[in-house]
C-alpha cells in the first residue's frame, strides 16, 4: 500500500489534500494513526444459510423444510428474493442506510463436511486438499505499515482459537475474560547461548508485556461506551472491541468466536437465539462506534466452516452443508447483494453449489480494505464491489 | 520455597562438577555430569527424576543410551480401561439414542485420554511413550475424524509395541490399522471409486517426503491398496472383489502390486530412510537437521532393516546430540507430565488431559494429518500464559527439590536460582 492509500483509507484523504502527506504520516506514527480494522465474528459450527438470508419466493425452500422454513409474512425482505430472518430485525437499520453487504453462496470446490477441517480450510485459505499450517492473515498483515499495527497484529477475544491469526509471522494478544491482557511473569534469562528457541520465547513475552501496559492504559483512561452492550457473550466481546477500537489501540484485527450453530437438533428456537443475539450484539457495536467517526474504519464480517443440508433431517434440525452467505458491515461498505444465490433446484449431493469462492473475501479486504496488492491472481479468485 | 543443602550435599555437588570437567578435557573418568543425564534425560524421558539421574551419573554417555534403550517395554503398565463398544449408528435413530451415544463417546475418549497420560506420568519406561508420541504424531489419526475411542485405543497399543521395533513391521501395521483406515479413507477405497487420502500421505508424510514421488505414483499406490474395509466390528478386512488387481506401475516397477508391494518397494528406496531420520532428528536434536549425517544415519537404518533401537541409539550418541543444550521447545505433553515426574508429584492424569489441550496438545487429536506442528508454534501470547499458569499452581502444591535435580531441570548455564518458582518460571525451563 502507498502513503495515499493509506491515507485514504484512514479516513484523513480530505486533509491530505491540503497538507503534506509525510508531516500526517508522522504525527500518525506518533500516536493515533487510525487503521482500517477488521473484526472477524466466526459462526462455529456451521451457519444455517438458508435460514439466515432466506430465498423466501423458491417453493422448494417450503417443500424442503416443512417444518424449518420461515412463513413469508415474518421475512424481512431485502430484494424480490431474499429477505433476513426476523430474527436480525436489530440489523435491518443497517440495510437501509446501504452499510450491510452479503456475499452469496460463499464456500470452496469439493466441500469438506467435516467441522475440525473445513474451518482449517477457511482459517488457512488453502484448497480442499492442501494443508497449510499458518492462517491467511499471516500472509497479508505483514504488509501494513508497521505503525499501523505497533501494539498488535491481531487481538483474541473469548474462548476463540487464533484461527487466521495463527502464524509465526503475526503477534497476536488473547484477551481474558475481562478484555484485560494476563501479563507473562517469567524470569528472563541471559545466557551466553542464546537458541532460536529462547529468542522466540522471549519475543513472544515482550510482545505480551508491552501489550498488556499500552492496552490497560489506554483502557483506563478510554471512558464508558456511550451504548449499553446486551449482555451476551458476543455483546461482551464487541463491547471490548468497541472500547477499543475507541481507544485507538493499534492493531488492525480482532477475531471473535459466536458459537452453537451446528443445530443437528431443535433448530428452530436455537437459531432463532444465535442470529438474534448477534444481530443485537452487532447493532450496539455500530452505535457504539458512529460517534467519533470509528464506524468507517471499521469493517465487520462472519464467517462459518459450511452452510447446511438444504432439506431439513427427521430431529428438526439440519446436516452439515456447503455454501453460505456471509455479512459485511461498516461505514465504507457498499450495501447490497453480492455474488449468485445458489439455486435450490440445482443440487450437488443434496447440496447447494457456491459461487463466490471464499478467499474472494480476504481478497477483497487485502485489495480494498487494506489497499494491498493481490493476494491471488484476480483472473481466479475476483475481488468483490462491497467496499 | 528455598532449598536447603547441607555441606556433605554441598561437596558432593562440587565432586560432581569436577567430573564433569575432567569429562571434559577427555581425561578417562567419562562420567555424565547432572547436566548431561539431564539432557539426556530431558530429551528422551519427559525430564530428569532424582532417581533417574542418579542411576545414570555413574555411566558414560554410550552406557547411558544404551540403558535406556535396554529398559524400554512395548506395552503399558498402566491397565487400558474397558470401552464397551458404541452402539453402530443406526439410519434412523431417534434424538435420545443419538445424544447418549455422542455421550457415551465423549466419556470413553476422555477414559483413553487419561489412560495414556497416566501410563505417562507412572511408565518405568519413559522413552517407550516419547517414542509412542513421536509415532503418534508421525502415523496420525485424530478421535475427530476416527469417532471410534475402541480404535484409537487400538491403534495406540500397536505404537507402542513397534514404538522402539521394526519401522518396516509398523509400517505394514498401520496399513491396514482400523483407525488409520477411516482416518484416511483406507476403508472406502474401492477398485471401482479408487481414494488418493491414504496413498498420498503415505508417500508425502510417512516415507518419502513432498518431491520424492509423481502423482502417477499415488494413483498406483491407491489402487493396490484398494480393497481394504472395516467389518461391522471393527476389524479391518481385505475383500478381494473390492481390490483392483491389474498391473500397476509404481516407483518405475509394474506388476499387479498389492499395498504390502507397496511398501516393499518404499522401503527399497533411501529416501525412506534418509526422511525417517531427518524427523527423529528434528524431533531429539535441533530444528536444523544435519544433510550429511541424516544421509548415513538414513542408508544405516535401511542396512539395519529398519531396526529404531540401533538407530535411535547413534542419535544419542552423536556428537550432534551431546553439543545441544535447549534448542528445542518443551510440547505441552512433555511439559506437562515432565513436570509431575520431576517433582514427584502425585499424578493427576484427568487433569493434565485438560490441562494439555488448554496448551495445544489434545491428544489423539491432532489437529490434521500433518500432525501438531511443534517448535515455536507452542508457544504464543496465550500459550505462554497457560504454561506459566500450570507452573504457578504446581508451585503452590510446595513439592521439594532436590539438589541433584537443580543441576539437571535447566539447560543452558547459567545456574538457577534454588527457589523452586524461580527455576519453574525461569525461560529455560520451557526448553530442553
Amino acid at each position: 500500500m502507498n502513503r495515499s492509500e493509506f491515507l485514504r483509507l484512514s479516513g484523513l484523504g480530505l486533509i491530505s489534500l491540503c497538507l503534506d502527506p509525510l508531516v500526517i504520516l508522522n504525527a500518525l506514527a506518533a500516536d493515533h494513526a487510525q487503521v482500517p480494522v477488521l473484526v472477524l465474528i466466526e459462526l462455529q459450527g456451521g451457519n444455517d444459510g438458508l435460514n439466515t438470508l432466506i430465498p423466501y419466493n423458491q417453493p422448494a425452500y417450503y417443500k424442503l423444510r416443512p417444518q424449518l422454513a420461515l412463513p413469508k409474512s415474518e421475512i424481512l425482505p431485502l430484494s424480490a428474493e431474499l429477505g433476513l430472518h426476523p430474527a436480525l430485525q436489530a440489523l435491518k437499520p443497517l440495510w437501509q442506510r446501504k452499510q450491510m453487504a452479503w456475499a452469496l453462496g460463499v464456500g470452496y470446490s469439493q466441500p469438506n463436511r467435516s467441522h475440525f477441517r473445513s474451518i482449517e480450510i477457511w482459517d488457512s485459505a488453502s484448497q480442499a486438499d492442501e494443508y497449510l499450517e499458518h492462517g491467511w492473515l499471516g500472509r497479508v498483515l505483514p504488509q501494513l505499515p508497521a505503525n499501523s499495527r505497533s501494539l498488535a497484529d491481531g487481538i483474541l477475544l473469548g474462548e476463540t482459537s487464533a484461527g487466521p491469526l495463527n502464524s509465526l509471522a503475526l503477534r497476536t494478544l488473547a484477551l481474558n475474560a475481562k478484555g484485560r491482557l494476563p501479563r507473562s511473569v517469567s524470569r528472563p534469562v541471559n545466557s551466553s547461548q542464546m537458541p532460536e528457541s529462547l529468542h522466540h520465547i522471549q519475543r513472544v513475552e515482550a510482545t505480551l508485556n508491552q501489550g498488556a501496559r499500552e492496552l490497560n492504559q489506554r483502557l483506563s483512561q478510554a471512558g464508558t461506551l456511550p451504548v449499553k452492550m446486551p449482555d451476551t457473550p458476543l455483546g461482551r466481546q464487541l463491547g471490548q472491541v468497541a472500547m477499543l477500537i475507541r481507544a485507538g489501540i493499534q492493531s488492525p484485527v480482532y477475531k471473535l468466536t459466536h458459537g452453537g450453530f451446528d443445530t443437528h437438533r431443535q433448530q428452530d428456537g436455537i437459531h432463532g437465539r444465535l442470529l438474534r443475539e448477534l444481530a443485537e450484539a452487532l447493532g450496539a457495536f455500530h452505535q457504539a462506534l458512529e460517534p467519533q467517526g470509528h464506524w468507517q474504519r471499521t469493517l465487520v464480517m462472519t464467517y462459518s466452516e459450511f452452510g447446511r443440508r438444504v432439506a431439513e433431517n427427521a430431529s428438526g434440525g439440519t446436516d452439515h452443508g456447503t455454501a453460505s452467505p456471509q455479512l459485511i458491515l461498516g461505514g465504507r461498505v457498499k450495501g447490497g447483494l453480492y455474488g449468485q444465490q445458489p439455486q435450490l433446484e440445482d443440487l450437488v449431493n443434496q447440496d447447494l453449489r457456491h459461487h463466490v469462492d471464499f478467499r474472494s473475501l480476504y481478497q477483497t479486504i487485502a485489495r480494498r480494505w487494506w489497499g494491498l496488492k493481490p493476494f491471488w491472481p484476480e483472473s481466479q479468485i475476483p475481488v468483490l464491489n462491497f467496499i | 520455597m528455598q532449598i536447603h543443602l547441607s555441606l556433605q550435599q554441598k561437596w558432593i555437588l562440587r565432586g560432581l562438577g569436577c567430573l564433569s570437567l575432567l569429562g571434559f578435557v577427555g581425561l578417562p573418568a567419562q562420567a555424565l555430569t547432572p547436566d548431561e543425564a539431564g539432557h539426556l534425560l530431558r530429551r528422551v524421558a519427559f525430564g530428569p527424576q532424582v532417581a533417574t539421574v542418579q542411576a545414570l551419573l555413574p555411566l558414560t554417555r554410550t552406557q547411558a543410551v544404551e540403558k535406556l534403550i535396554n529398559e524400554t517395554r512395548s506395552q503399558s503398565v498402566s491397565a487400558l480401561p474397558s470401552l464397551p463398544v458404541l452402539e453402530k449408528k443406526r439410519q434412523r435413530q431417534n434424538e435420545a439414542q443419538t445424544q447418549k451415544n455422542q455421550r457415551e463417546r465423549n466419556a470413553q475418549s476422555q477414559q483413553l485420554k487419561a489412560w495414556w497420560l497416566q501410563e505417562m506420568l507412572v511408565t518405568p519406561s519413559p522413552l517407550t511413550e516419547t517414542m509412542t508420541l513421536f509415532w503418534h504424531n508421525h502415523f496420525t489419526s485424530s478421535l475427530k475424524k476416527v469417532k471410534s475411542p475402541t480404535l484409537m485405543a487400538k491403534q495406540n497399543q500397536l505404537l507402542r509395541r513397534y514404538a522402539l521395533g521394526s519401522f518396516a513391521d509398523l509400517l505394514q501395521a498401520i496399513s491396514c490399522d482400523p483407525a488409520m483406515l477411516r482416518y484416511l479413507d483406507g476403508a472406502v477405497n474401492r477398485k471401482a471409486k479408487p481414494n488418493e487420502n491414504f496413498a498420498r500421505e503415505l508417500l508425502e508424510l510417512f516415507t518419502l517426503g513432498e518431491g520424492h514421488y509423481q502423482e502417477a505414483d499415488i494413483k498406483a499406490a491407491a489402487r493396490a491398496f484398494s480393497g481394504w474395509s472395516l467389518d461391522p466390528n471393527g476389524q479391518a478386512v481385505f475383500k478381494t472383489k473390492q481390490h483392483d488387481q491389474g498391473n500397476k506401475t509404481f516407483m518405475g516397477q509394474t506388476g499387479p502390486w498389492r499395498g504390502e508391494d507397496i511398501i516393499r518397494i518404499i522401503l527399497a528406496q533411501p529416501r525412506t530412510g534418509e526422511y525417517l531420520a531427518f524427523q527423529l532428528w528434528k524431533s531429539l536434536i535441533s530444528p536444523n537437521p544435519n544433510p550429511t549425517l541424516v544421509k548415513r544415519w538414513g542408508a544405516e537404518f535401511a542396512r539395519n532393516q529398519y531396526q529404531i533401537k540401533p538407530l535411535l541409539k547413534t542419535i544419542l550418541t552423536s556428537d550432534a546430540f551431546w553439543a545441544e543444550r535447549g534448542s528445542l521447545i518443551k510440547s505441552p505433553i512433555e511439559l506437562t507430565v515432565g513436570s509431575f515426574r520431576s517433582l514427584g508429584l502425585p499424578p493427576d492424569a484427568e487433569g493434565l488431559v485438560l490441562t494439555s489441550r488448554q496448551l495445544g496438545q489434545d491428544l489423539f487429536n491432532p489437529p490434521n494429518v500433518k500432525g501438531w506442528p511443534g517448535g515455536p508454534n507452542w508457544i504464543d501470547s496465550r500459550t505462554l500464559v497457560a504454561r506459566q499458569q500450570f507452573l504457578t499452581r504446581l508451585v503452590e502444591m510446595r513439592p521439594t527439590l532436590n539438589p541433584v535435580l537443580n543441576l539437571s531441570l535447566l539447560p543452558l548455564a547459567p545456574s538457577p536460582a534454588s527457589d523452586l518458582s524461580e527455576l519453574l518460571l525461569d525461560q529455560r525451563y520451557q526448553l530442553k
